[in-house]
């Protein structure tokens, strides 16, 4: 537990004693991982095979038929 | 459904992850090498004592910070392109890649969380030692990462370690360590991270430069320079044995690629390296507008029979050998692999019918048959050939190939000169008064930034058509979805992308400009 605190406390004061340009990166980084994880992968990005089918053996299907549809 | 595609949207999807890895590019190979450059200088001020090398390396520490945040998680995008735009390419290696892209997301999840903090962190908090061995652990960890990722890149230019699985419509990994440890994949992480720590380097040299042209923070710029110099040195020559086993790799599994990025459309015994080459606009073959003359060459004769086998008089094969076939040097014609392709796809066909209609037997005795090691050498492994209708289409873009290699060995012949004249004028106390030198250093930071793009095209532009090589082609990897959708992604990434890069910019030319900090604030030493 006092290992815990101690890591605990140690990330604490390293953001609180940031420097400006390492809170500038850091709003960078948030606004990245938004933009990239709420708003492209759910509106732009879903997963083409999970999204459209249910199961493994579904989804091998498709893929065989794909592969195999070259006429 | 692979001749019903749309081109359109083939072209898209490739520009599209072609964009996005070229940005996710100019961040990964500042990361791996400032890691290590970093780690060295820390290294010297716990040898040394010297609070020089402290203020040193956390300056360099601020720039890899700036950079590795930016550039964090961009590489992300790649993995949900391949979700929505490359399904059949994704569903089709999903076994393959699993194991290596794992490893690789448990490594940085780790890595960024732990090391990193500890190096931004733990300055006068943890001892000197833990510090160094945090700093060393992080740079360490940022190129093993990348080794997943180029294991996974390794396999896609020369598939082995797996058998294809008509029941699951996928490869399955046969030897984890086949896949490890081949030889292309070994050459591509060697010839990958000796290459950024040369980017890393000429990076150092080129902000120390204008530090120098500025008049400020002349000992610290010095000593920058010092160990930028002799490890850039060092790595570019590594680079260059690197590059030159990756070459013969190459010339094994990729013979095409290599002819292309050679211009070699004719093989011949003891075949010459073109040097310095013009490519014309006329076309050689008026079926093939890939194939396009020289208007000018400087050759080095029997160079490029050694570079490939290491044999002086060894046969090197042509564009038009792979293509026609070479009967004399065993070399099969496009036409003959077209077949066995074809027949590949025809007996999946027929397992997939067989099982659709509920024939168990006749379907367990043809995915028997294509699981077979002798069906999988002499058909399989031609698989993605029963796509092509035109054997022309195999050929890669030759001008696009073989200028950006000749670019990347021009620029990465000028790095080793460029490292040694800037340890030389160091050493000499000398280096302000090359000015010219110091102001071509700025300007070599983005021509290693060239480099490194050029070497990538070489190697992805160079095995088109191929998404795995010989296996499946680009068109047949691709999802059908709207040409339009991916269109709209593609613009959205160039925002994107453009907004980070202006972003990381930004942020390191005004940390430039403080300049490095001594414990009590910004110094102009």
């Amino acid at each position: 537990m006092k290992q815990l605190r101690k890591v605990f406390r140690f990330y604490t004061e390293g953001f609180s004693s940031m420097p400006k340009w390492g809170k500038q990166v850091w709003l960078v980084i948030l606004i990245k991982l938004f933009v990239m994880f709420v708003i492209l992968k759910i509106f732009f990005f879903p997963n083409f095979l999970k999204t459209n089918f249910k199961t493994d053996a579904d989804r091998s299907n498709h893929v065989l038929e794909n592969l195999t549809d070259i006429n | 459904m692979i001749e019903g595609l749309d081109l359109a949207l083939v072209n898209w999807s490739r520009a599209q992850f072609a964009l996005t890895a070229m940005y996710h590019w100019i961040f990964v190979p500042l990361t791996l090498g400032l890691g290590i450059i970093i780690a060295i200088m820390e290294t010297l001020y716990v040898k040394t004592g010297n609070p020089e090398w402290k203020r040193i390396t956390k300056f360099w520490m601020t720039m890899f910070g700036i950079n590795f945040a930016i550039g964090v998680a961009t590489g992300i995008i790649l993995e949900f392109e391949f979700g929505t735009n490359w399904s059949n390419y994704s569903w089709f290696v999903g076994d393959i890649f699993g194991a290596p892209l794992a490893i690789e997301g448990i490594l940085a999840f780790f890595m960024e969380s732990t090391f990193i903090a500890i190096m931004f962190f733990g300055w006068n908090k943890v001892s000197k030692k833990f510090h160094l061995t945090a700093t060393w652990l992080t740079a360490i960890g940022a190129n093993l990462s990348a080794l997943w990722i180029l294991v996974a890149n390794g396999w896609m230019q020369k598939p082995v370690g797996m058998v294809f699985n008509p029941e699951t419509a996928r490869m399955e990994m046969t030897s984890f360590w086949d896949v490890l440890f081949s030889p292309m994949a070994v050459h591509k992480f060697l010839h990958t991270t000796s290459s950024s720590f040369v980017l890393a380097a000429i990076f150092v040299i080129g902000v120390s430069a204008w530090f120098i042209l500025k008049g400020r923070d002349i000992v610290f710029a010095r000593k920058s320079i010092v160990v930028a110099a002799i490890f850039g040195f060092l790595a570019s020559i590594y680079t260059v044995a690197t590059g030159d086993s990756s070459a013969r790799s190459v010339a094994h599994d990729q013979p095409m690629k290599f002819a292309a990025f050679e211009g070699l459309y004719n093989g011949s015994e003891g075949a010459g390296l073109v040097a310095l080459g013009l490519i014309s606009s006329s076309e050689t073959d008026p079926s093939n507008e890939n194939l396009k003359d020289f208007t000018l060459k400087i050759e080095i004769p029997n160079i490029l029979s050694y570079m490939a086998f290491m044999d002086w008089d060894a046969f090197v094969p042509g564009i038009n050998d792979l293509i026609r076939g070479n009967e004399k040097y065993g070399i099969m014609s496009a036409t003959e692999k077209i077949s066995r392709g074809k027949l590949a796809i025809e007996k999946l066909k027929a397992f997939k019918e067989a099982k659709k209609a509920g024939m168990v037997a006749q379907a367990d005795s043809l995915k028997t048959e294509i699981m077979s090691p002798d069906f999988q050498k002499n058909y399989f492994s031609y698989f993605g050939y029963g796509y092509i209708s035109d054997p022309h289409t195999l050929v890669p873009s030759v001008p696009l190939s073989f200028y950006s290699f000749h670019i990347m060995v021009v620029l990465g012949m000028y790095f080793i000169l460029f490292f040694l004249m800037a340890l030389l004028y160091t050493l000499k106390g000398k280096i302000h008064k090359h000015r010219l030198f110091l102001k071509a250093a700025i300007w070599t930071i983005p021509l290693a930034y060239l480099a490194s793009q050029a070497g990538w095209v070489v190697a992805e532009v160079g095995r088109q058509p191929w998404v795995i090589q010989d296996l499946m082609p680009t068109m047949a990897a691709v999802t059908k979805i709207s040409a339009g959708a991916v269109q709209v992604t593609f613009w959205l990434f160039a925002i994107i992308f453009t907004t980070l890069l202006i972003a990381e910019i930004k942020i390191m030319m005004r940390q430039i400009k403080i300049g490095p900090k001594s414990e009590g604030g910004p110094s102009h030493v």
